[in-house]
Order: C-alpha cells, then structure tokens, then sequence
C-alpha cells in the first residue's frame, strides 16, 4: 500500500513536471477552449477523509503558498475550530471541516473544503469576461487582468467556493484554490498534498486517480461508503472524494449529473446561434413597420 | 382638442415640498454611495461570500431593467406598429427608459467590485456568459436610447441656439449643425427604433436566464429553464403599466388633465400580456410539479402568493374590467400592482429564490444597500423634473392655439 501511495506521489510529480513543460512551450494549446482539452491529461486529488486526522496543516501551507497570513504553526493543533463549519473563504483558499457520523459511536471524521475544479466548471462559463478558465491540467484559475468583481462566479458555483474580498476598496480579488498552478508548472505538487503528513491526499491524473478510489471501495468496503464524490456530480470534478459514508447531502450538495452550466449554454447557444434569432426579429420588425406605414399612407 | 396636444416643456416651479424631500433622500444615498467608493463594498453593505448578490442587483438592475420596458413596448406600439393614437406617450416613455437604463448601469458600477474595469466586456468576450450577452446589451441599448432621444434635444434648440457672451458667434454654425443632426436622425430613426426593441427582447429574456445557471440553489418556485420566456413575457406586461401610472402621476404633478382615452387604450393591452404570463407561469408550474411548495410555510411562498397574488393576479382581473380601464383610479391602481408584482418578483428571483447550501450569515441589505437603491430612485425622479422642464417631452394643449382659441371665443361673447 505504501509503496503504491509513493509510486502515485511520483508519476504525479513526473506528470506535473510534464505538464509544466508543456503548458509553458505549447502556448497555442493554452488558448483551446476547456471542452477541447482532453479529460486524460487532467490532474486531481483522491481526499480519502477515512485517513484525514484534521491537524489542518493544509490549512497552513495553503496560505503559505498563496501569501496570505499563516499566523501561528502550532495554532493549527488548536481542535476548538471544529466547533463551527466553516467554508473557504478570502483568507483561507482550503479548510477542514468535522463531522458528525450516522451511526453513533463511530468516529467524528474530517474533511478537508477547497475547489473542487469541475470538468465542466459553471464559474468559467458563467464569467462575464472570461477571467476564469479550465487548464489543460485541470486547475480552474482566475485572471486578476480581466475580473470585473461582479461575483457571477460565486452566484453560479454550485459547491459555493469562490469568495471575494468585500473588505477592499481597490482591486477586490475573487479568492479560490488555484490547485497550485504556479507550483505545478514548477513541477511541485500542490502545498496541501505535499504537507499532508497522512497522504490523505494523493495527487495524480485524474483517471488513475478514479481508478485507486474504486480500488479502494472494492478492496474496504466495511471501511468505505460506495461512491466516489465527484466521479460524475456536475459532469465530474477534478478533486475526488471517498469516504466512510455519504458525503454528498452532508458535506457536499447533492448535486445531479449534468454538467454545471446546465441549461445555460444551451439557452445562450439557441438564442444566438448565428445570430440568425436577432437578425430574424429584426428583420419581421422592420417589415411591419413598413407595411403599417404603407397601410397609413393608403388610408 | 386631439390636435392641439403636442410636446413642450412644462412650465412648473422646480422646487416643492415634496422635491426638497425627495432631495434630501437622494443626498442620504450619494454619501453611502461615497463611502462604497472610498472604503469598499463590505463598509457599506451585508453583502458575504453565500449572498455575492443583494439589493444592488436585485432591485437597481433587475427590476430596473424591467420597469424601464416601457420605452420599447411604447416604441414597438407607436413607431413600429403605427398605433399614432400613442404616440403623445412614446416621449415620456422614452425619457424613462433612458434615465432608467442609466441608472441600471450606474447600480452596475456601484455593485461591481471593480467599477474602473467596466468597459472590460467590450474586450474580453464569453460567448457563454448570460450576464456578458445582458451587459453588451444594455450598453448598446443605452447608446441606442440617448440617439432616440437627440431628435428631442434639436427640436428643442433649433432656431433658439443662445449661447452667452463670447461665444455667440457660434450661435449660427451650431444652428446648423443641429439641423443637418436633425435631418440625418430622421432618415435613420427606424434603424435605431428597431435595434433597441430588439436589443430590449434580448437582454430582458437574458436577464431571467442568469439564475438559470444558479438551479441547484435556487427555490423550485420560480427555478425553471424557462426563466428568460417568463422574464421577457412579464417585461412586455409591466412596460404599458408603467407608462400609464407614470403619465397619471406626471400630469398630477404638473397640473396637467391625464390623457384619459390614450391611458385606457394602453390598458387595454396589459390583461393579455399578463394572461399570455400567467399561462407560461402555471403552466411551468404544473409540469414541474412546484405547487405542492406552496403547502410549506416559509419565507419563499409567502413572498410568492404575494407576487402571483397581489402583483399578477388581481391586476390581471382588474384590467379585465371596462370600468377600472376608464377610471383613472381603477388605471393607477391596476398599473402599481403589475408595477409591484414584476418589482417583486425580480427580487424574489435575485434575492429570495438564491438559497446557498451553506449559509453562515443570512442576508438581510442594510441600510446603507438601502440608502443607495432609494437614492437613485430619488435622484432618476429629480432629473425627470428636470428634464421635462427642459425639453419637449410631455404633450399638453399648444398654448399658441389655445389662447389663440380663448380669445375668439371672447371677442364672439361681445
């Protein structure tokens, strides 16, 4: 088992390292549209929150890898916050949340909250200037040079994730985990995956990762519940999550199997196709206009 | 008396009990309005990351944009179906929409976090974006409005070009070229006419598809893939409304006797587009099989059954009466309630449907989110005074034929 959560640690690092490589040299890729990016190369992280112990050091290293204040390293051991449920937020990008488990007398269990980078991502498509956007590595990330702060992106987001920085007045950032894009395309693994000192956390291609997790589920199933959290919710995320029992209505919504977006696009999409709606309205507009106007003349 | 009723400027003192009122509820707002600008959007309203959307968009957008319809839906009656019966309307209807859409885009500015990166949708375009295909609309259909309104700005200055002191000798030059606008703006209206019906169609269905995206947080009553209809179909039935109870009020306010017969004629229009809404609302309703959450007593259904209720409904029966279509009482009353119905339900849909799967602070605005929303409110009504005063907007007897009129009249008595 260790030995295979060491091979998976590995490839994921020779596979981010590759993907770093490539999304610096192949800069024409970059600008394909997210549908075009095929699934395969997408990265993740497997959360198996049987093996999370809540330390919160991802908390910690999180903050520290995107600069935002870690305050105190042993602060973290401090339990007291799982009193609450919390949600990421603009000052903390991931946190770890305690449950409560359906059967008494079960242990409390932890779970670890951040993006969940969806296949189809509702934020990148509902962007009014399309400042978020897919990576070929699966990182949804946010683009500072076009967001307008309108928060679309937290209005259409179905797990509730991106947060914005109400508190200032000049340049408010929408703040969301950015799956360590910089990191990867410096060949690291994302902060928390590599701080995690339980690997409850492992980082690979999403594909193999989908595989491990059902490994899992088939090899334990007195130790887990059977369902992978974001094989197919929203048309799939890039983060996964397995778990001792249902997570989703309980840390997750209960989301369907259709894309994020939904509808939406295709609304969009048959409103606008070609512009031939418009232009039809248009043109029957105009040509009763003229013919009223024929008819006044007449009278 | 028909032919005599043409646009002037309305001859009224600018300041009344009741204007310095509503001035000091606009000032209340621009100080709020200052301290979103200086100390951030958090300072001002309750706003947090499970409500990202509040009154701001709620009530300032959209019920803004909806309760500006009445400038296309007069502009489609007047210009493109040639109902002329209607046109003494079509003016005020279009100083409303295009103070109405300017304030939209000025509630667009304020709730935006990044007010200096407005003109960012021009540049960065997402075909997918609902939200993109509403903004590029309503900056087009602003433009399209202030060109729809300039044949009113020459008409008012042509042949009365008066500049102060040393600029005088450009009295002449600016004379004519106010003329050759006015020539040129007539032989293209209709382009412009019909550009802003259509690009009005577009943007208000658009605007109902934005929370069409949000479907897992929203409240099965009025979640449905049919929003844009629903929100298009209740823009055409709250435009006429708009303008009549607005006519009402500005002829009160003016000393002016409402165009009774014009006002019941438009009334007439409004019990069909509301049945035509109504349909598509319950029949959506019964396919998706949302009444049975109206047997749960919570926040989201009574704010419904007030909506359906008082805002659709009853207006609905109301207008189907003769009666209340040529009372003006029955008119105002009729009008503000498919005013607070469409009012109420972009609301609901923006604010009261959107229910976040966690919510750790519950949204209620505040008072400065209030403040704003009122002072806009107050200062669109300020300009209006103003702009009437100014331009040819609104029809009354022409004072030249009356007096005109009168003194026959006398000189027959002798």
């Amino acid at each position: 088992m260790q030995s295979r959560r060491e091979f998976l640690k590995t490839s994921a690092l020779i596979g981010a390292a590759t993907m770093g490589v490539s999304a610096v040299s192949n800069s024409k890729l970059k600008a394909a549209s997210p549908e075009s990016a095929a699934p395969a190369e997408h990265m993740g992280v497997l959360v198996d929150s049987t093996l999370c112990i809540g330390c919160r050091k991802c908390e910690w290293a999180c903050k520290g890898a995107h600069g935002l204040p870690q305050g105190d390293f042993d602060s973290y051991e401090d339990r007291s916050v799982f009193k609450k449920m919390r949600r990421p937020d603009d000052t903390a990008l991931t946190i770890v949340n305690e449950y409560k488990p359906n059967n008494l007398g079960d242990p409390d269990f932890d779970v670890k909250i951040q993006c969940m980078h969806c296949e189809h991502p509702a934020c990148v498509s509902a962007c009014i200037v399309g400042a978020l956007s897919k990576e070929e590595n699966g990182a949804v990330i946010w683009d500072t040079d076009k967001c307008i702060g309108c928060r679309y992106c937290m209005v259409a987001c179905p797990f509730q994730v991106p947060a914005f920085e109400y508190q200032k007045a000049l340049d408010p950032k929408i703040m969301k985990c950015d799956f360590c894009f910089d990191r990867q395309k410096e060949g690291k693994l994302p902060a928390c995956v590599e701080i995690c000192p339980v690997e409850a956390l492992v980082f690979g291609k999403r594909v193999d990762l989908l595989e491990e997790a059902h490994r899992r589920l088939k090899n334990y199933p007195d130790k887990y519940f059977n369902h992978v959290y974001g094989e197919y919710e929203v048309g799939g995320t890039s983060w996964l999550y397995i778990g001792s029992e249902n997570l989703s209505g309980k840390v997750f919504p209960k989301l369907g199997t259709e894309t994020a977006p939904g509808v939406t696009e295709s609304i969009q999409h048959g409103l606008f196709a070609y512009f031939v709606p418009p232009v039809a309205l248009y043109a029957l507009l105009g040509g009763i206009m003229y013919l009223t106007k024929k008819n006044e003349e007449e009278d | 008396m028909q032919h005599y009723m043409e646009p002037a400027p309305v001859k009224i003192k600018y300041f009344t009990p009741g204007v310095i009122f509503i001035s000091l509820i606009a000032l209340n707002g621009i100080i709020f309005l200052l301290g979103r600008f200086i100390f951030g959007i958090g300072a001002v309203t309750n706003l947090n990351n499970q409500y990202p959307w509040g009154i701001w968009i709620g009530l300032d957008v959209g019920a803004g944009v909806a309760l500006a319809a009445g400038g296309f839906t007069t502009a489609a009656l007047g210009h493109i179906f040639h109902k002329d019966k209607y046109e003494v309307i079509t003016r005020p209807a279009l100083l409303t929409a295009m103070l109405g859409y300017t304030f939209v885009a000025m509630g667009v500015f304020t709730d935006i976090g990044r007010w200096y990166y407005i003109w960012h949708p021009l540049v960065f375009w997402n075909h997918s974006s609902p939200l993109f295909e509403v903004g590029i609309c309503v900056m087009f259909y602003l433009t399209v409005l202030y060109i729809e309104f300039l044949p009113v700005v020459t008409e008012r200055f042509i042949g009365n070009v008066k500049l102060p002191g040393a600029l005088k000798r450009l009295n002449r030059p600016v004379d004519k070229l106010l003329r050759a606008l006015d020539r040129g703006l007539d032989k293209t209206m209709f382009i412009f006419i019909i550009a802003g019906v259509v690009l009005s169609c577009l943007h208000q269905s658009s605007l109902g598809t934005l929370m069409v995206i949000a479907h897992s947080k929203m409240h099965p009553l009025w979640e449905t893939p049919i929003l844009p209809l629903l929100f298009l179909l209740s823009a055409f039935s709250v435009g006429f409304p708009m303008v009549i109870m607005e006519s009402i009020a500005a002829s009160r306010s003016f000393g002016l006797k409402p165009e009774k017969e014009v006002l019941s004629g438009l009334a007439g229009y409004v019990a069909p587009l509301l049945g035509v809404y109504l349909a598509f609302k319950i029949g959506d309703m019964a396919i998706r099989d949302t009444f049975k959450y109206l047997t749960e007593f919570n926040l989201q259904s009574v704010m419904f059954t007030i909506e359906v209720v008082v805002g659709f409904i009853i207006p609905f029966r109301m207008f189907m009466s003769k009666a209340v279509r040529e009372s003006t009482t029955g008119l105002f009353i009729a009008s503000f309630l498919v005013i607070f119905g469409v009012f109420l339900n972009r609301f609901n849909n923006f604010v009261i449907a959107y229910k976040p799967p966690y919510i750790l602070d519950v949204y209620i605005p505040s008072f400065g989110e209030i403040s704003v929303t009122l002072g806009f409110i107050a200062i669109e009504i300020l300009l209006y005074r103003l702009l009437v005063r100014i331009f040819p907007v609104i029809s009354q007897p022409n004072y030249g034929a009356a007096a005109s009129a009168k003194f026959e009249i006398k000189g027959g008595s002798k």
